[in-house]
């Protein structure tokens, strides 16, 4: 045999190994196909499967939330080879690959308008040390495709206690940072540069609500929002905006750019929600990567019970 | 061969070439083309079946990989059997012609496996789920014209029935002029914000047809 014995780094319990569809597709196909040519596929697969484990030897550890997703948690190679981060370029694998020259060190992120501790923050002084935490949050892009992320972070209401917004404070909008040098994407005007996204004041103190610094229980890598990003669960991917170098506490509601691009496509709020369709394609289901079954896609991307109280009354079909 | 109609022509190389005139020089060049076709043709099939069965995979998202891959290499395919002709004209290779079915069944096959993954893989058969997008969704609406109307191209485009159909198989396989617009509404309507490849493939499509109609013009103002 070509394995006599077991390596070290396949001791993880088996629940902690993603579910590899594809890979399970092949292997049945191989099977099928006869010893032959099993034997040439094996090479590839193989390389393949080290490298996933691999990349699982950073392991997560305890988590402060969403511990029962720990058995469908997405490969570190997935997570950080197939993004949506236009300012790196619109094809999946461009961000991975154009994100090198970017440079998230040093980084401060510029908090205004309507709080009473206004000024330049580190990302430390946002995420402290010792707040730091693991969480395992869902994320269900707009693109009808999820995957599931271990974030290191903290949450954003921590930062709301140190800045204090002040009680004119209704809305918060972020902004991405501008360096078409660094960032190739931004050179075209696909979207209208730097990337903005906002959150009501509500949703911002929501439980959920991250400001993450890193995966896996590394440093976030370029091409997932280095060194600084927000994440919320519940809502598309789109909002969970990257790179962050401004936050801004505002009355009115701030403008965001997929609404801007296409104001009928993506609304302000962009719950996840599976009765409310994108004009082209459905939003009912889902594909958990990588593999290729639909599985329903759930309200509020299964966290209900966290923010449904939040939208009490509103007509999502109109605020999607 | 689509080309059987067309009067046969003295084939004038285009270089100024020690006269390789030959009928089995000529034939041997149309050979050259065709396997050219062939393994262009082949290429994003035979890597995509790679990478699946043998290789390390069809990435992170296998169903998108699929169905943009297919759908591209179908709406190429289609747009470069709309460049025979303007080619032909250009270069004066009449034998271009002989490529020019290929091209479409090719460009069919990719339609095929487009439309079947989408059913199959993608929607899974929920007849539900796949009358809404059918019937309610614009880009889909127009990707599904266009398959309608290359299916009777693809039908039709045997010797028995040239034949049989006569001066109709040339108006019904007009057709594939609004299939290769449609092609391209469907796929400039399916992209998010990034207009690039669309634009690129709309300038060439629009120079091919172009091309057709402005030689009409001209054609009718000699005779006029
Ligand atoms: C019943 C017919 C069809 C259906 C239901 C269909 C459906 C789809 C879907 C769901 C996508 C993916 C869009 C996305 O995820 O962004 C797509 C993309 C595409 N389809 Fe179709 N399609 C059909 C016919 C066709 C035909 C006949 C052609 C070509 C001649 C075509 C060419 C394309 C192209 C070029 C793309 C975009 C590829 C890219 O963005 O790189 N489709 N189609």
């Amino acid at each position: 045999m070509w394995i006599k014995k077991k390596p070290s780094w396949d001791t993880i319990p088996p629940s902690e190994i993603t579910p590899y569809d594809v890979y399970l597709n092949r292997r049945q196909f191989m099977a099928a196909a006869g010893a032959g040519v099993a034997a040439a596929a094996l090479g590839p697969s193989a390389v393949a499967a080290a490298v996933r484990r691999r990349a699982q030897e950073a392991q997560v550890g305890e988590v402060a939330f969403g511990e029962e997703l720990r058995g469908e948690l997405n490969d570190y190679d997935l997570i950080t080879t197939y993004n949506n981060y236009y300012e790196f370029g619109t094809r999946k694998q461009d961000p991975a690959q154009n994100a090198g020259d970017f440079r998230p060190e040093p980084w401060s992120v510029e908090v205004s308008g309507e709080v009473h501790r206004p000024g330049r923050y580190s990302v430390e002084e946002l995420v402290r040390p010792d707040e730091v935490e693991d969480r395992i949050y869902r994320l269900r892009c707009v693109e009808a495709w999820s995957m599931v992320v271990p974030w290191r972070g903290g949450a954003f209401r921590n930062l709301l206690t140190r800045v204090e917004p002040t009680s004119n404070a209704k809305f918060v909008a972020f902004e991405t940072v501008y360096r078409p040098e660094e960032m190739p994407g931004q050179r075209r005007r696909v979207l209208e540069w730097p990337y903005v996204e906002g959150l009501r004041i509500d949703e911002a103190a929501n439980e959920l609500t991250f400001l993450a610094t890193g995966l896996y229980g590394r440093d976030l890598p370029n091409q997932n929002g280095a060194p600084l990003r927000l994440v919320v669960p519940w809502k598309y991917g789109f909002k969970s905006i990257k790179s962050i170098v401004k936050i801004t506490f505002t009355e009115e509601m701030p403008p965001t750019s997929w609404n801007l691009s296409a104001p009928h496509e993506y609304g302000f709020y962009a719950n996840v929600n599976p009765e409310v369709d994108h004009p082209r394609w459905s939003q009912a289901r889902e594909t958990r990567l990588p593999g290729i079954r639909k599985s329903p896609t759930t309200m509020f991307n299964g966290y209900g019970e966290q923010v449904e109280h939040m939208y009490r009354g509103m007509d999502l079909t109109r605020w999607y | 061969m689509t080309g059987s109609h067309e009067p046969s022509v003295t084939p004038s190389p285009p270089e100024p070439a020690p006269r390789p005139g030959s009928a089995r020089s000529r034939r041997r060049r149309v050979l050259l083309l065709k396997s050219a076709v062939w393994v262009a043709c082949g290429f994003p099939l035979a890597r995509g079946l790679y990478r699946w069965f043998l290789g390390d995979g069809l990435g992170a998202n296998p169903l998108e990989a699929m169905i943009l891959g297919s759908g591209l290499s179908a709406f190429v395919i289609l747009t470069a059997s709309l460049g025979v002709t303007p080619m032909r004209r250009i270069t004066r290779w009449n034998d271009l012609q002989k490529v020019r079915r290929l091209l479409g069944l090719w460009a069919f096959a990719y339609a095929l496996i487009h439309v079947s993954v989408y059913l199959w893989l993608d929607q899974g058969w929920a007849w539900g789920f796949i009358v809404e997008d059918v019937t309610e969704r614009p880009f889909i609406v127009v990707g599904t014209l266009t398959f309608l109307l290359l299916v009777p191209l693809a039908l039709t485009s045997t010797r028995g029935w040239i034949r049989r159909l006569g001066r109709n198989w040339v108006r019904l396989h007009w057709l594939v002029y609004p299939a290769g617009a449609l092609g391209w509404l469907h796929y400039t309507w399916g992209q998010k914000a990034d207009l690039r490849g669309p634009l690129i493939a709309g300038a060439i499509l629009a120079s091919f047809l172009g091309f057709r109609v402005w030689r009409r013009v001209v054609r009718n103002r000699a005779v006029g």
